[in-house]
């Protein structure tokens, strides 16, 4: 029996409208829950990129990046182990701001934790941290017995180890136009 | 839109006039090569509707009586032609209505462009009157889809549109064009779609996987050939032929693949999957090599993957790169157009017979004709077989006609027993299994051959989900054959019902109208037989007619298709009875 792990999907895509409708479907339809999703630009221009965490034995890997590279607009899909990639999330904590100046300890935490703050207002500070999925929840433990007004995680962003060798393709295309 | 497209370089010279979006699409259509669409208008598509008004010497309109009508005819157009079928609805329930159809030629890899209307841009998100997001309905059913809420968009949209539907592995491609962008002016002018950069309709034949493949071929002491539907959509049926010939392979076909090769060919075995035949079923699980040619393993194909051909090396040609190792692993893959693969394939194959191998077909079908086949086409009690009925129609057509059939029992049957001596005379919904399909489909069929004869093969249930189109038939006198084996029964259900569930009969039952009336309502001939006697002159009557003709065979109520592999079971436990 297989077992599954944390795959990182990375998508090359063209940046058009319905797309992430498409992608979602191909993991909805399997059942497979996305754990983290996030969608930005890439080292190409106009080329957007699609960092797309899930849970899941590698042949439904395998199989999910052939249906996904199967979309018209997609130019080209990878997936990879958490070995396989470098890969990181940021997180905004939302704190009152008595606290920042009443709770020495606070203090300590921030510069403890290399997370910085972002704001400070009088009714409260925000403090940002980037970096490991479990760097950001000992924050949270840290933070919380504090209280915590509001916090929020970015989705994985993710650069892979290995070369990803899209532009050539893109120039390939380019040679033939 | 984003997508960077190549477009066939033309004279630059000026060649733009100023028209409207609703124009703008007629002239799309006919830079492609289209000259047949079928619709059914509405409010959010009349401005296209009333281009066509203008264009129909050069845009023949079909209208059917149901837009599902209209996706199935242009399925059955595009399966016989070859070319891209075309549909047409308005917004809401017309663009709803298109759906299965599209669902159908999506996992029947069948090229087609479907046109919908859309309410005006800024209507968009309203819920104003028949607006519904078509785009993201359909997303999960077409190949691409795209909303063009400006004229602007339209020539390139189209041309992509065309080029996708029809390139790589075939599928159906939905634009929803908003009235506001139908009735915009502005210049147009036309450059086919030639490449898509983030789409590679032609993947590169690799050499080093072409040795492989033909010194497992050469080797093999027991090889076995399933070939698919891709051999029909890449038109690569002579090289089939050559490669069973030259190194004597017995060879099946899926059920879309049917017709690829003449069904009397000496080593075509028939029929692979849940109903197919017996020897090629069983002797999956004994060949040493197994050649999948332009198929996708099905699960109705395989059964129980578990133990599906497991002592097979496998080749897999294939186009489509996520078909290869999705459910059967491969020992050689072969990616790219089956056509350019076997060519490069078949020098360097060797000459063979495999005569005991082939052998062992013969005597599976041996038996197969004793437990089965006799009792289908020569039947000796009473009731009318549904055997009997295809075997009457092959006599009348010579193998010659093209043979459209829905879905159940009727449709196991007649692939199962048809007789096909041309390429795309199968024409038939497999992997969606679209009751209603076959009598729109047979008049798509029609029109994309309309010297062929075509046989449209339904069941009495089938038959009463797009009844509607024999208005169709009617208004364009497409001469279709149209035989409705009727049991009274939702036939494949109350068989599993009797397999599976203990007899019980939950609402499989039918009380039927008179079909006959019916027929003869819309001014078809139409005619009932219900005894033997009768059946062969009624089947050459009908086959003779150079109208539109409808003929009910009254069937036995309570027979079942065989062979059969229950669902989940192994292909080696194909049950005969």
């Amino acid at each position: 029996m297989e077992e599954k792990q944390t795959y990182t999907i990375s998508i090359y895509s063209e940046n058009n409208i319905g797309l992430l409708n498409r992608i979602s479907g191909i993991f909805l339809k399997r059942h497979i829950n996305i754990e983290s999703l996030n969608v930005s630009g890439s080292e190409i221009e106009n080329v957007s990129r699609f960092v797309i965490v899930v849970n899941i034995t590698e042949s439904w890997a395998r199989r999910i990046v052939g249906q996904i590279e199967k979309q018209i607009e997609v130019i080209k899909a990878y997936y990879h182990t958490d070995d396989e990639t470098i890969f990181q999330e940021t997180a905004l904590f939302k704190i009152k701001s008595d606290l920042l100046f009443d709770q020495r300890q606070i203090q300590n935490i921030i510069k403890e934790s290399h997370s910085e703050i972002v704001t400070v207002s009088r009714d409260f500070f925000v403090i940002a941290k980037t970096g490991r999925r479990y760097e950001i929840e000992a924050l949270y433990d840290e933070l919380q017995p504090y209280g915590i007004m509001q916090f929020t995680r970015s989705g994985r962003i993710s650069v892979s180890k290995e070369r990803m060798d899209i532009s050539t393709m893109l120039k390939e295309f380019q040679l033939i136009n | 839109m984003e997508t960077k497209t190549l477009t066939q370089k033309q004279e630059k010279k000026e060649t733009t006039m100023r028209i409207s979006g609703a124009e703008a699409v007629i002239h799309c259509l006919l830079a492609e090569g289209v000259d047949l669409v079928y619709g059914y208008p509405g409010g959010a598509i009349m401005p296209i509707y009333d281009e066509l008004y203008k264009f129909q010497d050069k845009l023949h309109h079909v209208l059917t009586r149901h837009e599902q009508g209209a996706t199935h005819a242009a399925q059955g157009y595009a399966r016989v032609s070859g070319k891209v079928g075309v549909a047409m609805a308005t917004s809401g329930p017309g663009a709803t209505n298109l759906v299965t159809g599209i669902a159908d030629a999506q996992i029947d890899s069948t090229p087609m462009v479907c046109i919908t209307g859309q309410v005006a841009s800024h209507l968009l998100g309203s819920d104003a009157f028949q607006e519904t997001d078509i785009v993201g309905i359909s997303t999960p059913v077409t190949k691409w889809n795209h909303q063009i809420t400006s004229a602007s968009e339209i020539p390139e949209v189209m041309a992509k549109a065309f080029y996708i539907a029809r390139s790589g592995r075939p599928g159906p491609v939905l634009i929803d064009i908003t009235k506001n962008a139908q009735f915009e002016e502005f210049d147009f002018s036309y450059e086919k779609c030639t490449g898509i950069r983030s789409y590679n309709s032609k993947p590169e034949i690799e050499k080093s996987k072409v040795e492989q493949a033909a010194d497992l071929i050469n080797k093999a002491k027991k090889p076995f050939i399933v070939w698919g539907q891709g051999i029909i959509l890449g038109q690569a049926e002579e090289e089939l032929k050559q490669l069973i010939e030259k190194a004597g392979i017995p060879a099946a076909s899926t059920l879309l693949g049917l017709s690829a090769l003449d069904s009397d060919h000496e080593f075509n075995t028939g029929m692979v999957g849940m109903h197919g035949n017996y020897g090629p079923n069983v002797l999956t699980n004994e060949c040493d090599v197994l050649i999948a040619l332009g198929m996708r393993f099905d699960d109705r194909v395989t059964g129980d993957l578990s133990t599906y051909a497991k002592q097979a090396k496998v080749v897999h040609f294939e186009i489509d790169p996520a078909e290869i190792d999705k459910n059967v692993k491969t020992e050689v893959a072969i990616l790219g157009n089956v056509k350019e693969s076997l060519q490069r394939v078949l020098p360097l194959i060797d000459n063979n017979k495999h005569e005991a191998w082939h052998g062992e077909f013969k005597k599976r079908y041996a038996i197969e004709f004793d437990e089965v086949i006799k009792n289908d086409l020569h039947p000796e009690k009473e009731g009318l077989t549904m055997g009997e009925v295809i075997d009457q129609i092959n006599k009348a057509s010579e193998h010659k006609a093209v043979i459209v059939t829905d879905v159940g029992q009727h449709q196991m049957i007649a692939c199962r027993y048809a007789k096909f001596n041309k390429t795309k005379s199968n024409i038939t919904s497999g992997g969606l299994g679209t009751m209603g399909f076959a009598l729109p489909a047979a008049i798509g069929a029609k029109m994309g051959d309309p010297e062929r004869e075509v046989v449209a093969v339904i069941g009495d249930g089938g038959y009463q989900m797009t009844i509607q189109e024999l208005g169709t038939i009617f208004q364009t006198g497409a001469a279709v054959k149209i035989v409705v084996l009727n049991n009274d029964f939702l036939g494949m259900v109350r068989q599993w019902q009797q397999l599976f569930f203990d007899r019980r009969y939950a609402s499989t039952e039918l009380v039927n109208p008179d079909f006959v009336k019916i027929a003869e309502g819309y001014h078809i001939k139409a005619k009932r037989v219900s005894k033997r006697e009768d059946l062969q002159g009624a089947v050459q009557e009908m086959m003779a007619s150079e109208e539109a003709y409808f003929l009910e065979v009254k069937v036995e109520k309570e027979d079942n298709v065989f062979p059969m592999i229950p669902t989940g079971s192994s292909v080696s436990d194909v049950r005969l009875s």
